[in-house]
């Protein structure tokens, strides 16, 4: 008769001369019952670990403007700095580390509208005094003068420079191209669509497609405009107006706008007669929206007092982030490592956020980054089970906002009722559905 | 060795059978390597059958479910090769000649072939006039729990031989058992149960808990299920104190109570030979199963919940197949069994009367027949004690035996699994270790409410509710047509139709829908009486007589 009984060396628990005792693992599933339950409570654990992370909100900067903060721009070379303009006229750079003011000048006599840094560290900032100024907050001290003046005819809106040559675009009722060589009034190029006449309230160059420029007025509509051309492309007409206009640093197509119907709509401007996805959530007008460095999410700062983040893919808001003390938001701007969330409101501070509510910065340990992967992982596979989805998406909203968007829902339900009863009442095609991507876009001008 | 080797062999005859019954030439062998390793490591760490992504119109959903299948199949291909680092192999007992029986083999002569320290895993507790004992080990198998009838009780560290506590209750103690580890116990004496901790202490009394005759942990819920005399289930969460659920079996006083370690359901076994099964979820059991011809003395289930082995007081020893809820096989015992218990590696070990047998091999996942065995694995015992418990030790090769006369602990070659997961179960974890597996398993602990026949429901979608819902939010559905649903003859005498007339024909409203239906039953009942009408004229004068409407 052979026999062997299972024996285990003492060594094979810990091995000799080391105080680390070993743990062998084995995979059988047989050994390892109710994975898929064991799973889901780790899941469900992990959702609510990262609710009671959230804490969104790192500080305010300096001691912010006296007016508000209208407009802000960062450095495209770095990534501690940023610049913003307020109400007042006054311009202030901002050093992230410290989140102190390194720089400030009064610039202008009316409200700061555009800011924008070119590619050799200077400023250009406008506004509704009708001039354009280029600083050098870098090489010269607070509150000295600018190194370069434009004067235009009319009050300027925005601001933006080309990726590479030394040019800007400005906007007020036409948009100038301006060479920032040479400070003379007329501008190298004039871009207008032939029939509008009204102020352009936004423009924004495309960084990748360096030519292209977008721009959204006061008569509702978007306009892309080529350089190479010097002519217009393509009109599209919304059914409210547009307050800002970003390009998608990916994907050299997309570009997203902030409504005035509380919406956002990003667009490919190849097809401007549909939008590629609508982004409701907000209760009162978008005044200003960014994507992040990586082009998958987005920021917006909205009118009733909140900013809200967003998957570019998804229809509805991440997260929304607010403050007691915060006031309508007017600009947002994701840092370049999209890391934080700077926010301009009309209290006149600028508030610095997490773009990851939970998210914690510092070094982490291998066993710390290991059991984050892993709960990711668990709360991506479990994302859609019921109990961890009303987690997750679980928010303390400001009072009016919820009620805004109570009523905002009963308002859009009864507008979708009398639609119905129109429909069910007439000839069978002659009220036809048109989808919800497209019924904003009232006209596409080529 | 015979066995040990027989199984991967056939194994992997039977995959390369089938390998080449799918493809007939194979051109690269490589590539059927490939396909072979594949196909065994599916089906030991394999989750499921592949989704069919060819029938999914959804781009997005299928690129998804596709990497989601390819990463499965890289975890089981990785957990095929992570076999590699498993150290220990499963011990065996094999006769050497045609002529040489394992059952022959006496405890003395396997503890002269092994290893001293291995040898004195076998040893013997004799406790004489404290009544019957029962036993109980812990999860990882490092502690043993005996309880006499009589009211006395121990822990005992059984491999370092120390005695953890030892208490005389001085009442009855009807049954005895671990919680989580080895820090609690809880004991079922005469009128209440009560939880004491390692050091012998009182800590709960369980009052709700009365006259309890079997108790269960479940150790993944948290759960202490009890069943008494009255015939009530209860349920308490230990780490709580609350009870879940307390409800009536409906069949009197208990006979046998087991757990399916695989998906937390008990086993209830009756006086009129039925098992039920129960889940704290229902007041009702889920299956019950007419497992014998008398009362059922005692069951078992393996741990990945296939196949329970119940015994009787019918002489019989039953196998059944949890899946299908079909008796596979049945064993003539000379007493009725008192005891079972299945190890790791699917031994049955049962004990009756005075003896206990080993059997091996009663069932095999990879089987689909079962075969019939002839002689038990081996055997133990006829010294004049009966048997009242047995148990294996977990992750050892040592069968519990807890008689009148004391404990007996005997080694029976190839039970134990033989590579543990250390952060599952640990039988050489150090008090540290122990806190903290603890703590996470608190943190993990699952809610009575998955507890189910099926355990791994959880995470399934809802699909039938999902296309409720999209019809429901499809604005140009057409309106159902109350009438059609009326058309379909529903099984039985009753037909849809004449069930609405009978609920709603009398009300006197004649609208479209009423006009409809009364055309509708003229139409049925003209077509039935031509039937009727042909059948008589088929039949003829004399038989016609006897045709029936409707038959």
């Amino acid at each position: 008769m052979r026999i062997k009984v299972l024996t285990r060396p003492t060594a094979s628990a810990q091995a000799p001369g080391s105080s680390v005792a070993r743990q062998p693992r084995n995979l059988d599933p047989a050994l390892h019952p109710f994975e898929r339950a064991r799973e889901y409570t780790r899941a469900l654990n992990a959702t609510k670990l990262e609710r009671m992370f959230a804490a969104p909100f790192l500080g305010t900067l300096g001691k912010g403007h006296v007016d508000g903060v209208y407009t802000m721009a960062k450095d495209p070379e770095r990534l501690e700095t940023f610049t913003s303009g307020s109400g007042d006229g006054v311009v202030k750079v901002w050093n992230l580390t410290s989140r102190e003011q390194i720089w400030d000048v009064t610039a202008h006599e009316g409200i700061v509208k555009g800011l924008c840094f070119t590619r050799d560290r200077k400023l250009l900032s406008c506004a509704s005094d009708k001039s354009i100024k280029l600083w050098a907050p870098y090489d010269t001290p607070s509150k000295s003068a600018p190194i370069a003046t434009w004067l235009g005819s009319t009050a300027f809106t925005s601001v933006s420079h080309h990726r590479s040559l030394p040019n800007f675009a400005a906007s007020s009722s036409v948009i100038s191209i301006y060479d920032l060589s040479r400070t003379s009034t007329i501008p190298l190029q004039t871009l207008q669509w032939p029939t509008s006449t009204d102020t352009i309230t936004a423009l924004s160059f495309n960084q990748i497609e360096t030519s292209i420029l977008a721009s959204c007025a006061t008569d509702r509509s978007i306009i892309l405009y080529d350089l190479r051309t010097s002519s217009p492309l393509s009109k599209a007409i919304l059914g409210l107006a547009s307050n800002a206009i970003a390009w998608n640093p990916m994907e050299a197509m997309n570009f997203a706008v902030a409504n005035e119907d509380h919406n956002i709509y990003i667009f490919d401007m190849r097809k401007m007669s549909r939008a590629l996805n609508v982004l409701k959530d907000h209760v009162a007008a978008v005044m200003d929206i960014e994507f992040s460095p990586t082009g998958e999410e987005l920021v917006s700062a909205s009118y009733d007092r909140t900013i809200r983040l967003w998957d570019r893919d998804g229809g509805h808001s991440r997260d929304i982030y607010h403050t007691k003390r915060m006031q309508r938001v007017f600009s947002c701007k994701f840092t370049p490592d999209a890391q934080y969330i700077l926010s301009g409101s009309d209290d006149g501070n600028i508030r610095l956020w997490r773009a990851h509510a939970s998210n914690r910065g510092g070094i982490k340990s291998a066993r710390q980054r290991q059991k984050m992967e892993y709960d990711d992982a668990l709360k991506d596979r479990y994302k859609h089970m019921p109990e961890i989805r009303r987690i997750k998406r679980h928010r303390h909203v400001p009072k009016q906002v919820k009620k805004a968007g109570e009523i905002k829902g009963e308002e859009l339900a009864s507008i979708k009722r009398r639609r119905e009863n129109e429909r069910k009442h007439s000839k069978k095609g002659q009220v036809p559905r048109r989808s919800e991507r497209e019924k904003m876009v009232l006209a596409t001008e080529q | 060795m015979e066995s040990e080797v027989s199984v991967p062999t056939s194994q992997l005859a039977s995959n390369s059978n089938l390998s080449t019954v799918l493809r007939p030439l194979p051109h690269d062998p490589e590539k059927a390597a490939a396909k072979r390793r594949q196909l065994e490591a599916q089906k030991i760490y394999g989750r499921g059958r592949p989704i069919r992504k060819q029938s999914i119109k959804d781009k997005k959903l299928r690129s998804n479910l596709k990497t989601l299948e390819t990463r499965y199949k890289d975890a089981a291909l990785k957990a095929k090769d992570a076999e590699i680092l498993l150290e220990n192999e499963p011990g065996f007992l094999v006769p050497d000649g045609e002529l040489e029986r394992t059952y022959k083999v006496r405890q003395d002569e396997i503890r002269r072939n092994v290893a001293i320290e291995t040898a004195k895993k076998g040893f013997e507790l004799k406790i004489e006039g404290l009544g019957p004992y029962i036993c109980d080990y812990t999860r990882n198998g490092r502690g043993l729990l005996l309880a006499g009838r009589k009211g006395h009780v121990a822990t005992i560290d059984w491999r370092g031989v120390a005695l953890g506590c030892e208490l005389q209750l001085q009442e009855t103690v009807r049954d005895a058992k671990w919680l989580h580890n080895n820090q609690y116990f809880a004991v079922a004496q005469k009128k209440y149960t009560y939880i004491y901790d390692h050091s012998g202490l009182e800590l709960h009394c369980l009052r709700k808990h009365i006259e309890v005759t079997n108790m269960e942990f479940l150790p993944y819920h948290f759960l202490l299920a009890t069943v008494g005399n009255a015939g009530y289930l209860k349920y308490t969460d230990t780490s709580t104190g609350q009870m879940v659920i307390e409800m009536s079996t409906k069949q009197g006083s208990p006979t046998a109570m087991a757990q399916n370690p695989s998906n937390a359901i008990l086993h209830v076994g009756a006086q009129n030979g039925t098992v039920s099964l129960w889940s704290p979820n229902s007041t009702t059991p889920l299956v019950k199963l007419l497992a014998h011809r008398g009362p059922v003395r005692a069951m078992a289930v393996e741990r990945e919940g296939r196949y329970m082995v119940s015994a009787g007081q019918d002489l019989k020893m039953g196998v059944w197949d949890l899946r299908m809820w079909k008796e596979v096989n049945s064993y003539f015992l000379r007493q009725p069994g008192s005891s079972v218990a299945i190890s790791d590696r699917g031994l049955v070990g049962i004990g009756w009367g005075t003896q206990t047998s080993v059997w091996r091999g009663l069932f095999d996942k990879s089987r689909n027949d079962q075969e019939k065995i002839q002689s038990p694995y081996m055997g133990w015992g006829g010294e004049g004690q009966r048997i009242e418990r047995v148990r294996w030790c977990p992750f050892e090769d040592i069968l519990g035996i807890s008689h009148d006369k004391g404990f007996s602990s005997i080694i029976v070659p190839g039970a134990g699994e033989p590579n543990y997961d250390a952060l599952e179960l640990n039988p050489y974890e150090t008090t540290k270790q122990r806190q903290e597996a603890e703590v996470k398993s608190l943190l993990n602990k699952l809610q009575p409410e998955m507890i189910s026949l099926n355990p791994n429901y959880i995470g399934n979608l809802d699909l039938i509710s999902a296309a409720e819902r999209k019809k429901e939010a499809d604005l140009d559905r057409k309106p159902e047509d109350p009438v059609a649903k009326l058309k379909n003859r529903g099984r039985g005498k009753n037909s849809s139709l004449r069930k609405h007339l009978r609920k709603k024909g009398k009300r006197n409203v004649i609208d479209e829908t009423r006009l409809r239906i009364d055309a509708l039953r003229m139409e049925t009942n003209k077509k039935a009486r031509t039937t009727l009408k042909k059948s008589e004229e088929d039949l003829g004068p004399t038989l016609g007589r006897f045709v029936r409407k409707g038959a």
